[in-house]
């Protein structure tokens, strides 16, 4: 419509038009507002304008009923509108239950992303159409953020945790996306685009191409970690059983309970005497440095398959992943047991 | 506000009365003023005057005002094309950081407060000079000290970690002058801090006998809230940055991820500075405009008591919304539910203010001099940009437009077309008062228009550039991005001619403009009710309040059709 | 007005202490005092911020901080606090007797007070080099070969709460350090008014500077009230 001249970005998600129309409400809002503002004082200024010197205006002190009208209407409409927004914002954040995992890891200056079936790619994402997908990202230097206008989406990824995101496409073609948070010398330049498909198109790409996914290549990093060695699948070993953990309540050796989530395995890989399973020694040492931020990705995804039979048997392998953010509604009593490795206060 | 001196009221002033013998339209000698009483640079440089202190300040901020200004003339100009094709992204990043650090700390903290406040709050409250008159030049040294240090990392390179210093990249990554610029942050901060001291303990203790608070002009009600923020904020980011420094050169690692740091507390507490400062640059602001529009209106503010409130209910909300910066940082659903809540309260003051200043022209008798455009002018953005908050408010909309244009344009209709139409407007306002001369009209006009236009086509098409998604501090962009931003770097070109002409027509006028007499604008208030220039005591007997302010008259003496 | 003549000064004699633009010695006094307490406002928030990082990884990290915290010397930790207290006793003695005109005593009692903030500053001097010497200052050669943690076990190197313990140090230079310099700047302010109280300068009608240099004093050892058990008593609280 504005070929030459953008006005609008593509709507191509299923938040998209949740968030256009709250916008849209408040151009009109700040429109009428404005409007009123300046049409009040142009007709003040020019209808008592000075007409001669020396004249003195009757003097008006205020008027308090004036000053409760343009206290409570803004007031209304300022509730009205944070309501709204919450309500946008807050269903926006709850990932629905089997959206389809990606991982993503922010690194100046470039975007890689992993599919669960092992599809690596740089600076771009393949996603199908109609399907919610859930990114769980993190950086691997400084803080960068992922920004898909068309989708209005947008989360930081952060050194040392996890953050997600999730959207639902809901048109094909290919959108920008955009490094938001400043990176350093080249922020301007790790930008890639998304690339919307039919699902069936999809499905054709994802089975070009693919090396193991992260769960494959979390199994080889187990073995050759060895963490094999003390993580035995027969509970003899020095270190708990991991088969059927992920997702489970853990009793620490402090008393506490904590739920083995994303952030806790992640934790317990780079930091291991941080969370001590309860009955087991701090004896494991730490992989920090040594198992990159992907790595550490592709374990947590192994472990995660490593699912009991029988049990959890609805959730397809690496789908679930890392709960909401921490606080968020959809994971209540996440907060309080858990202590994940840095937290905002 | 009328005065009087030893019980007899003191009609002077009044309409009406015949215009006192020793206040003629033209002088031919002039009498002993702060200008000359005496001459040579240490008469200046030593000088306690807070007075003096003022033009001193005028004399720094204008220079970095320059210099922040060209930074972003440079990058408006970059930005004209989607390529990189005029500077290198190591320059264009140096280049955006240092046009904030050099407009946030070093000219927009200190402008309104440290020029016009310290000029004027002496002499409204009715006292010969702030309470501390020393450390008030020591507070300008600080910022000259502080300002050195900083000039000092961008001549030997720059520092390009963006204004925000956000850790893990201004720790551990970035190879620029990071510490030698936050130090120079650190020390201005405390120039901040002991100028807000000075008005606290003014304002509290040197009120000439019966200047109640409630009769206290609005300036200085804007100024006392300005002080607290000043107070409680500033130390806040001093420690902040002076932790970064530390982490930097000490590798004091309480930030770094590394060592199980967190990255988002600094940003916390980076922000429980940085957003109250967003008021500390505003309200004095606000401030100003109340004056204005009273003064060029002839008629008392609408509201008093409101604005005055409004004005500290301003200062301690904007304590409590820092979390609205961080919506997409990680920070906890909850976390967010409450900062944007609390943000959202903020427009009830803001949109107080807009309102009683709109109603105060009704029925006045409106001028249409330079300063009223300002007002006007400021009321109109003003109102843009507390409306575009909103957006950025709400948590839904702001994930989107987080980190893009549409911040960029928001905060700069807040700073650009509020802090500095309404320091513009003060200085038009009180040029006569601090120099004794007048300024030419007509320029001064042609100048308000010019920036008003050049700052509107300048920003308002970053709201749609952000919208669409550009992200802000981008060196390289896609192309269809580029015409919005031709637009904007058009609008530069004018604003920057606006911003040109009051440095010239000012420089003109302290020597060829006509006499000013001590009440130019026919307007209320005790500092029109001393000479133009002031003596260096301002009031030559000590002046007793025994009116409300902005008493232009009662009903019976009103004489307007 | 311009055309009254000019008003005689307030009332009373006129102190030479008496800055031209107060009216009386009183509204000096009380602006200096404001003054002060302002400023002092603004020094807890300075304090704040740090303090707020601690807060928050004591909170995350307690183990870590423990073990760093079991490695500070609470004996010394606990003879400067008496010396600091003893401090802020004759500052306040050295107020009181400016307040009565007691030229002597005052010099004295200011002179006692530097002593003693300078015997602070000495023992702090063997507390960081125990820690220089310990390798347990932040940055490359960080080492905590000499930390135990709550069973007396040594901490691993790369360990978790190894890499913590660093920020516990950070946190334990940072603070003390701030404080510290705040005593550095105290010392000489306070050499000056004992100069000043020794030609004269001070007697009952004009002694604010002593006295809103003894409120600057007494801010400084609050924090040093509040730093010695965050600091050096986390391993002891239960």
């Amino acid at each position: 419509m504005f070929s030459g001249f953008p006005l609008f970005p593509t709507q191509a998600s299923t938040v998209a038009p949740r968030v256009d129309a709250l916008y849209f409400f408040l151009v009109a809002l700040s429109t009428f507002f404005s409007l009123l503002i300046a049409a009040t004082l142009v007709v003040f200024v020019v209808r008592y304008r000075r007409q001669r010197a020396g004249e003195l205006p009757r003097p008006i002190h205020g008027s308090l009923a004036l000053e409760l009208t343009w206290s409570v209407i803004p007031l209304i409409i300022a509730l009205g509108t944070f309501v709204w927004s919450a309500d946008v914002f807050v269903s926006s954040r709850r990932v629905p239950p089997g959206a389809m995992p990606v991982n993503v890891v922010g690194k100046r200056w470039m975007w890689k992303t992993q599919h669960m079936t092992g599809q690596r790619e740089i600076n771009e994402l393949h996603v199908p159409i109609g399907v919610p997908v859930k990114l769980t990202m993190t950086s691997e230097d400084v803080i960068h953020s992922f920004f898909i206008p068309a989708f209005r989406t947008k989360q930081d990824a952060i050194p040392g945790r996890y953050t997600t995101v999730w959207f639902q496409a809901t048109q094909t073609g290919t959108f920008h996306l955009f490094c938001a948070e400043y990176c350093g010398t080249k922020h301007s330049q790790m930008i890639g685009w998304i690339h919307v498909m039919e699902p069936a198109a999809f499905q054709t790409w994802l089975a070009g191409g693919a090396t193991g996914s992260p769960a494959q290549e979390g199994e080889k990093l187990f073995q050759s970690l060895a963490c094999i060695t003390c993580h035995r699948a027969d509970s003899q070993g020095r270190g708990p059983r991991l088969e059927g953990l992920f997702g489970k309540t853990v009793h620490l050796a402090s008393g506490e309970t904590i739920v083995a989530d994303a952030d806790y395995v992640r934790e317990s890989i780079l930091n291991p005497t941080a969370k001590v399973v309860e009955g087991y020694q701090p004896i494991m040492p730490t992989f920090q440095g040594l198992v990159s931020e992907e790595g550490v990705m592709q374990l947590i995804a192994y472990i995660q398959s490593l699912q009991t039979p029988g049990a959890e048997a609805a959730a397809p392998p690496g789908a679930g992943g890392v709960k909401l953010q921490q606080g968020a509604p959809a994971a209540p009593g996440k907060e309080g047991a858990a202590r994940p490795a840095p937290r905002t206060p | 506000m009328s005065t009087h001196t030893g019980g007899v009221p003191e009609p002077y002033g009044r309409p009406g009365a015949p215009p006192p013998p020793e206040r003629p339209a033209t002088v031919a000698r002039e009498r002993v003023n702060y200008l000359n009483v005496s001459y040579g640079v240490r008469s200046w440089l030593l000088t306690t005057d807070h007075k003096r202190i003022a033009l001193l300040y005028l004399g720094a901020i204008t220079v970095m005002f320059a210099i922040g200004g060209i930074f972003a003339t440079l990058i408006r100009l970059e930005l004209i094309t989607p390529q990189g094709d005029m500077v290198q992204s190591e320059t264009y990043n140096k280049l955006f950081t240092m046009h904030g650090v050099v407009m946030v700390f070093f000219f927009l903290i200190p402008s309104i407060p440290a020029v016009l406040g310290n000029f004027l709050i002496p002499i409204m409250v009715g006292a010969r000079d702030l309470a501390f008159p020393r450390i008030n030049l020591l507070s300008w040294y600080v910022y000259m000290v502080g300002a050195a240090f900083t000039m000092y990392a961008m001549i030997t390179g720059g520092v390009d970690t963006g204004w925000t210093f956000y850790v893990p990249y201004s720790t551990h990554y970035s190879n620029t002058h990071v510490i030698a610029t936050g130090l120079g942050i650190f020390i201005t901060g405390f120039s901040s801090i002991l100028t807000g001291l000075n008005f606290i303990v003014t304002i509290h203790k040197m009120r000439a006998p019966g200047l109640t608070w409630w009769r206290l002009p609005l300036f200085v009600w804007a100024h006392y809230a300005t002080s607290l923020i000043m107070i409680l904020g500033t130390p806040v980011i001093a420690v902040t940055v002076l932790m970064v420094a530390l982490e930097r050169g000490l590798h004091l690692g309480i930030f770094d991820p590394a060592l199980g740091g967190d990255p988002v507390l600094f940003q916390h507490l980076f922000w429980f500075y940085s957003h109250p400062a967003v008021y500390i640059m505003i309200l004095p602001a606000m401030g100003v405009v109340s004056e204005l529009v009273q003064g060029m209106s002839r008629k008392k503010v609408f509201g008093y008591s409101f604005i005055a409130v409004s004005s500290l209910a301003i200062a301690m909300l904007g304590f409590l919304v820092w979390g609205h910066h961080m919506f997409v940082a990680g920070q906890s659903v909850y976390a967010g539910l409450v900062f944007s809540g609390i943000s959202y309260l903020v427009a009830i003051p803001s949109a107080i203010k807009v309102f009683n200043w709109t109603a105060t022209l009704y029925k006045g008798s409106v001028s249409l001099d330079t300063p009223m455009l300002y007002a006007v002018g400021f009321i109109g953005l003003f109102t843009i940009g507390g409306l575009t908050g909103l957006f950025l408010a709400a948590l839904g909309l702001d994930v989107h437009v987080h980190d893009t244009y549409f911040v960029v344009a928001h905060f700069h209709y807040i700073m650009v077309g509020g802090a500095i139409m309404g320091y513009l407007g003060g200085l038009h306002y009180w040029w006569p008062k601090i120099s004794g001369r007048l300024y030419p009209e007509m320029w001064g006009r042609v100048a308000a228009i010019t920036i008003f236009m050049g700052f509107n086509l300048t920003f308002f098409p970053q709201f749609i550039l952000g919208y669409l998604g550009m992200p802000r501090r981008y060196h390289y962009y896609p192309e269809e991005f580029q015409i919005l931003h031709v637009m904007s770097s058009a609008g530069a070109s004018i604003l920057a001619v606006g911003y040109l002409l009051p440095l010239v027509y000012f420089t003109w006028s302290m020597r060829y403009g006509p006499r000013a007499g001590a009440n130019p604008w026919d307007a209320r208030g005790l500092e029109w009710e001393i000479d133009s220039p002031p003596p260096t005591e301002n009031f030559r007997v000590q002046p007793v309040v025994t009116d409300r302010t902005y008493e232009y008259g009662s009903e019976e003496e009103a004489r307007i059709v | 007005m311009s055309s009254l003549s000019e008003a005689a000064p307030a009332a009373g004699a006129h102190h030479p202490a008496l800055r031209h633009h107060f009216d009386s010695l009183a509204t000096q006094k009380e602006s200096s005092l404001l003054g002060m307490w302002v400023f002092i406002a603004q020094e807890i928030l300075f304090f704040g911020g740090m303090l707020t990082c601690y807060a928050v990884y004591r909170n995350v990290y307690y183990d870590a901080f423990a073990a760093g915290s079991h490695h500070l010397d609470v004996p010394l930790g606990t003879v400067n606090t008496a010396v600091l207290i003893c401090s802020s006793l004759t500052m306040a003695l050295g107020v009181h007797a400016a307040a009565l005109g007691k030229r002597k005593a005052t010099v004295l009692f200011l002179l006692l007070t530097i002593l003693l903030g300078s015997v602070f500053l000495g023992i702090k001097v063997v507390e960081y080099a125990d820690k220089f010497h310990h390798h347990l200052v932040p940055g490359p050669t960080y080492s905590v070969e000499s930390l135990r943690d709550a069973k007396g076990q040594p901490l691993l190197e790369d360990s978790d709460i190894a890499r913590h313990s660093e920020i516990f140090f950070a946190l334990y230079f940072g603070l003390t350090g701030l404080h510290a310099l705040h005593m550095i700047i105290g010392i000489p302010i306070i050499a000056f008014m004992a100069w000043s109280a020794w030609r004269g300068r001070f007697g009952p009608a004009y002694y604010t500077p002593v006295e809103i240099t003894g409120l600057y004093w007494h801010f400084v050892d609050i924090v040093w009230i509040f730093l010695f058990p965050l600091l050096y008593l986390i391993p002891h609280h239960g």
